[in-house]
């Protein structure tokens, strides 16, 4: 039946995955997701030329150069110019920076305090786990765009005067994005304690005099990392998307910080004049998010036991 | 089944005041408030302001305003709009309406792509049509509803001029003339929040159904000698639609959020614009109720699936 295991695959195969370290494995098996293989080449690619590109296409992202206002993409211009004549190509390799690194730091928020809130969780018995757990309810039950939309408007004028108008920004997307998605992990990092505490070799652990701090680094965690992973994978895209919804609102970064989602949202009043001002940054966002998802796609499949690869 | 419902009723409530202390938590720490302007400008005295501050409350500690502005609410008392002169929930009652009709017309369109389609899917799986069918939904998804609605405003309004790209609440037209506009019109933003949701959720059947398809039982009904379609709809949907139901209400705060920004892109006059343009207005009053508003409809929804999940599972009404 497809997806599940026949024992006798299994055995065939013991000799060589005995040679391979889990890491290995891991690999091994995802390489064999063709598409996100594939994926993961585009994304490595994006990455690459977001973060080189500036270096390579130097022209400045705010020259204004009324004399080539809204031109289609041309040789000069690559990607075409915008309503003031600046050349998107270096627009969109700087926005670019900012969408993905956006994406991975709302992602390690997400990640540590869902896998923290999860771990407590599933270790501690009692009031403290119904605690938790009824909290992490409550915020899956929060409507979360209008709740990000409601703390940019009230605390945004505060952090720009704090630590500046970028920074201040940043971090209040990064830090709003990742405190409103962390609560998925912290079920998942919690169901998966659950069973594993109960597991021998942690009795075993236990046995032998490990402290609880050493049976959860050493012992759980490492075994309950598999999803987590998939999980954050997948949540890099959707706070890219968060982040770009904001700005699409017009609400995130300001207009001299060209993201993806600012330069759509720029774009979207002038589209019957000038379609390539929107679709270039649309494709990439939609590009990005999509490989992304593969790519967590193949994970899942790499770690999933069940699963004969 | 009436005691099962009226206990998810009871057990809604402590959500839904436990969401508006949320709220007002973040309203109390944001910096500034109502009165701040005022204390800036130089023709108001500063015993008018700091007694304009003292009249509505503003000194007393975070938890008495709270309870008086859970009181006022309960009350029906929403406020009053800074920018439109209006109560509050005069406000919110002219929009919620049209709102709640694109939103509900868009989940529906998405069960009728997603059900069948998983469905099919998962009663072959790894054939064609489930790989073409998986991968649909993975663009499905991942294309941002943003993105999709300048897409087919592009295609649709500016290349073949088709459909309207401007929603209005105020046709002119009557009679069959209205119907026929009133669909024209939402054709769009309904397509672009299906097609999105309908991405993830033919995953999720696909793979409840999966999982079902390979029970004994199907198996037992299957030799037994009944038709496939019986088999499909009494035996695995309705058991492979349990799970389904609590993704989708999960689902539901992202779903409120995609109608947001569908609702600014086709300039649909819902509460999710509502919220947009006192955004930019510094229209606090409104902001506060249209969040309330969504985490209520939440809630509500959450609500629904639970007594959706009761009917489609015998076992969890009577425990």
């Amino acid at each position: 039946m497809a997806g599940s295991t026949p024992a006798s695959l299994t055995v065939d195969r013991a000799k060589t995955a005995q040679s391979l370290t889990p890491g290995q494995e891991t690999w091994r098996r995802f390489k064999r997701h063709r598409l996100a293989l594939v994926c993961l080449v585009v994304l490595t690619l994006i990455v690459f030329t977001v973060m080189l590109g500036p270096l390579l296409w130097q022209v400045p992202i705010n020259d204004i150069d009324f004399s080539a206002t809204l031109s289609p993409p041309s040789f000069k211009h690559p990607l075409g110019t915008d309503d003031l004549g600046q050349d998107l190509l270096a627009r969109m390799l700087y926005g670019g920076r900012i969408s993905l690194a956006v994406g991975l730091v709302a992602m390690l928020i997400a990640m540590s305090f869902g896998v923290v809130v999860g771990a407590v969780a599933g270790m501690s018995r009692g009031t403290l786990d119904i605690a938790l757990m009824w909290l992490t309810d409550l915020f899956l039950s929060l409507p979360q765009l209008p709740l990000l939309l409601l703390i940019f408007y009230l605390f945004n004028d505060t952090l720009k005067k704090w630590v500046g108008v970028e920074m201040g920004i940043f971090i209040l997307v990064v830090v709003v994005i990742g405190g409103l998605r962390w609560m998925p992990v912290a079920r998942l990092v919690r169901a998966q304690f659950l069973t594993l505490r109960e597991k021998e070799f942690v009795e075993a652990a236990r046995a032998l005099g490990a402290s609880r701090w050493r049976q959860v680094t050493k012992h759980i965690l490492p075994n309950a990392i598999g999803p987590v992973i998939v999980a954050a994978t997948i949540d890099v895209a959707a706070a890219i998307i968060a982040e770009s919804t904001l700005s699409f609102l017009g609400l995130g970064f300001p207009p001299d910080v060209p993201t993806w989602g600012r330069i759509l949202f720029d774009a979207k009043d002038q589209m019957d004049v000038a379609p390539h001002w929107a679709l270039a940054p649309g494709l990439l966002i939609f590009v990005t998010v999509l490989t992304i998802n593969y790519i967590g796609d193949g994970l899942r499949d790499a770690y999933d036991p069940r699963r004969v690869i | 089944m009436s005691r099962y419902i009226l206990r998810r009723i009871l057990i809604a409530i402590p959500s839904l005041l436990g969401i508006s202390l949320v709220l007002f938590t973040i309203l109390a720490l944001a910096p500034g408030d109502p009165f701040s302007e005022m204390t800036s400008n130089p023709n108001i005295p500063r015993e008018v302001a700091e007694a304009l501050r003292e009249k509505f409350g503003l000194n007393d500690p975070v938890l008495v305003r709270y309870w008086h502005w859970l009181w006022a609410m309960l009350h029906g008392d929403w406020g009053f709009s800074f920018v439109s002169r209006l109560d509050v929930d005069l406000l919110i009652k002219q929009r919620v309406g049209t709102s709640l009709l694109v939103i509900g017309s868009s989940q529906l369109l998405a069960l009728c792509i997603a059900i069948p389609i998983g469905v099919i899917a998962a009663s072959r799986p790894y054939s064609i049509f489930d790989q073409i069918a998986n991968s649909l939904a993975f663009i499905g998804f991942s294309l941002p509803t943003f993105f999709t609605g300048i897409l087919f405003i592009l295609f649709f309004s500016i290349y073949l001029n088709w459909l309207p790209f401007v929603y209005r609440a105020d046709l002119s037209s009557t009679g069959l003339q209205l119907v026929w506009d009133q669909i024209k019109q939402m054709i769009m933003p309904v397509a672009v929040l299906g097609l999105f949701q309908a991405g993830s959720w033919t995953r999720y059947v696909r793979s409840a159904v999966l999982d079902v398809i390979r029970l004994d039982y199907v198996t037992t009904a299957r030799s037994k000698g009944l038709p496939k379609k019986n088999i499909m709809t009494k035996h695995v949907l309705r058991n492979a639609l349990i799970p389904v139901i609590t993704l989708v209400a999960l689902q539901m705060p992202a779903i409120f959020g995609g109608a947001i920004v569908t609702e600014q892109i086709f300039r649909i006059p819902g509460i999710g614009s509502l919220l947009i343009s006192s955004m930019l207005a510094n229209d606090t009053p409104v902001i506060m109720a249209v969040t309330f508003v969504f985490s209520a409809l939440v809630i509500a929804s959450n609500l629904l699936a639970d007594i959706i999940y009761g009917w489609l599972d015998p076992r969890i009404s009577y425990s």
